[in-house]
């Protein structure tokens, strides 16, 4: 406000508006929120965001147009590095895919193997996605020691394949070693002493009266609109549709569950699978908001842990070959394959064109975290800023996998 | 509703949009016409008994033979694939669909090939068509916002693409 000076008689006061602009704010390719090089462009006015655009491409690295010059074998650590943080999945995912294109059945006992590494690359996975969520909100000690037990989750997989992150172990055809001796037991001791930790995790986040703030009611997304922008995995599922490749996806995805007794994470008139073993959903919580998507995933871990066990019984009392893998070189025969898996993140599919020599024509990968991360835009709008990480964080993205 | 019934039933309702069906591959198939296409799949999301309303990806392939000594083993024309793989939820049943395009648009080098956009059918469409566009080079009319999404901005050329040649260099970095 400013006055004017004419005569004393005539003071003239001026008013000049307020003026609030909305502003451009960038969550840059490096932030510790945005689980990789992920890039946010906010339009906010104040605290309150509008609109936001993600970027992505920062770690492109072209694995699709090196997967026309190498056999699908030689692609398998390409694969790794895509969802690095659930490495035998997508070995998995793209073997399972060059298995459907040759029409090879993997030995029983392989099919077992593969339970047991896919479960325990899901629970390692997830204990990343909620430690990780924890940090992003704020809270320092879940990450830790979320990963604590991820650790031991690494160590056992370090003896199976020799790697802790990049393990390329499951190939076409089964895996490229047999599990050591005594890796079984080892395997089941985890178990037995991570089961009674999981408690702590729900003590710590679950049931914090921070968290539950910070996460119920925010980022709903209806099932129509989780179906229609493509999202899967435990982001489709907290949003209540009840879709699992495990049970649902075709015959050559569920015939590794084959015989399994597992049931699907999703909540059914008001209720999760045995909730009476876990704290109750508060009353805050909305069906399709980033608390229900961290809940499926804690909840899966338990119940991966069940089929782990169910796997190590039937790995022991099958007999025959561990899966030897097919050679570096062999032809392809020609035609093409799409197959979707159920990886940690979500629906990892893989698309094989082959024109009959040992070289794919067009290796595809279609990430699960892609279609997840493009709900971003339209969950964001009038959020406020705080909000973006819990949003973000609640589906779990790894930039490796969206940007290939 | 099997792959036959559920063939029957396009051809009969679209007719020539329907150009050529594969039931024995190992994922069947059934080509669509780019004009045809916003129709088609506009019926196959809405029909009550096929819904299918998961769009799982869409594909870019390039069938184009750079290498002269290879062209002869090739099968059928240098042509550009766009595939789209379908998914129903409530029936969990899956279909292929696919353009084949001309690799450029009426012959002419650097024009490229169009298809309509799918986008408000699936909103999964949204960032896979610009995945397509970016790296293989179709260009997908009426996309609300058609820009690269994996490459720069301002990167030239469609990296999938079989005759790509890497730029020599990008913002003074030796490409190769």
């Amino acid at each position: 406000m400013s006055t004017t000076q004419g005569n004393a008689a005539e003071t003239q006061v001026v008013e000049f508006d307020v003026r609030t602009d909305e502003m451009l704010v960038n969550m840059g390719p490096q932030h510790p929120s945005t689980h990789g090089v992920l890039r946010l462009v906010l339009r906010t006015d104040g605290e309150v965001v509008s609109e936001v655009t993600p970027h992505i491409g920062y770690l492109h690295r072209c694995a699709e147009k090196i997967g026309e010059n190498l056999t699908p074998r030689q692609w398998i650590p390409y694969t790794d590095r895509m969802d690095y943080l659930a490495g035998m999945s997508m070995n998995l995912g793209w073997s399972l895919c060059v298995e459907k294109l040759m029409n090879l059945q993997v030995p029983e006992k392989a099919r077992h193997l593969r339970v047991i590494i896919a479960e325990m690359q899901r629970i390692a996975s997830h204990l990343v996605g909620m430690g990780a969520y924890g940090l992003d909100l704020g809270s320092f000690s879940p990450f830790l020691y979320a990963f604590r037990e991820r650790e031991k989750i690494l160590d056992l997989f370090e003896e199976a394949c020799g790697a802790r992150l990049t393990y390329s172990y499951l190939t076409v055809g089964g895996a490229t070693a047999d599990l050591p001796p005594g890796w079984l037991q080892k395997c089941e001791a985890f178990l037995d002493q991570f089961l009674p930790v999981i408690d702590e995790y729900h003590a710590l986040l679950t049931t914090n009266s921070i968290f539950i703030k910070r996460c119920t009611a925010i980022g709903v997304m209806s099932s129509e609109m989780a179906i229609s922008y493509g999202c899967s995995g435990p982001v489709l599922r907290g949003s209540g549709v009840d879709l699992d490749l495990r049970r649902d996806g075709e015959e050559w995805c569920t015939n590794m569950y084959d015989g399994y007794a597992f049931e699907v994470i999703v909540e059914k008139e008001g209720h999760y699978p045995k909730d009476h073993v876990y704290p109750p959903v508060p009353p805050e919580a909305i069906l399709g908001d980033c608390w229900h998507r961290f809940y499926v995933r804690m909840l899966e871990v338990r119940q991966s842990i069940d089929l782990v066990r169910q796997a190590i019984d039937r790995y022991s009392s099958a007999t025959g070959s561990y899966g030897e893998p097919v050679k570096l070189a062999e032809k392809l025969p020609r035609g093409e394959a799409y197959l979707e898996t159920e990886a940690p993140r979500g629906q990892m599919g893989f698309y094989i064109v082959s024109d009959g020599s040992a070289i794919p024509w067009r290796a595809r990968a279609r990430s699960s975290c892609f279609c997840n991360l493009s709900v971003t835009s339209e969950l964001c709008r009038n959020t406020l800023i705080a909000d973006i990480p819990a949003i973000v964080g609640s589906l779990d993205i790894v930039m490796g996998e969206i940007d290939r | 509703m099997s792959e036959q019934n559920l063939v029957t039933r396009l051809q009969d309702k679209f007719g020539e949009q329907i150009l050529a069906v594969h039931l024995d591959a190992i994922d069947p198939w059934v080509e669509v016409s780019a004009d045809g296409l916003p129709e088609v799949c506009r019926y196959l999301h809405d029909a009550p008994d096929l819904k299918f309303d998961y769009l799982s990806c869409i594909s870019g392939v390039d069938y184009f033979e750079a290498d002269p000594k290879k062209i002869a083993k090739q099968e059928g024309k240098p042509r550009l694939e766009v595939v789209y793989h379908l998914w129903s939820v409530t029936h969990k049943s899956s279909l292929v669909l696919k353009v084949i395009l001309p690799r450029w648009k009426d012959g002419q080098e650097g024009c490229l090939p169009e298809v309509p956009s799918v986008t408000d059918i699936w909103r999964t469409a949204d960032w896979h068509e610009r995945e397509v566009y970016d790296l293989s080079g179709v260009h997908f009319v009426g996309h609300p916002d058609l820009r690269r999404i994996l490459c720069p901005e301002d990167w030239e050329g469609h990296p999938l693409r079989r005759d790509y040649q890497m730029p020599l260099e990008y913002h003074g970095i030796r490409c190769r």
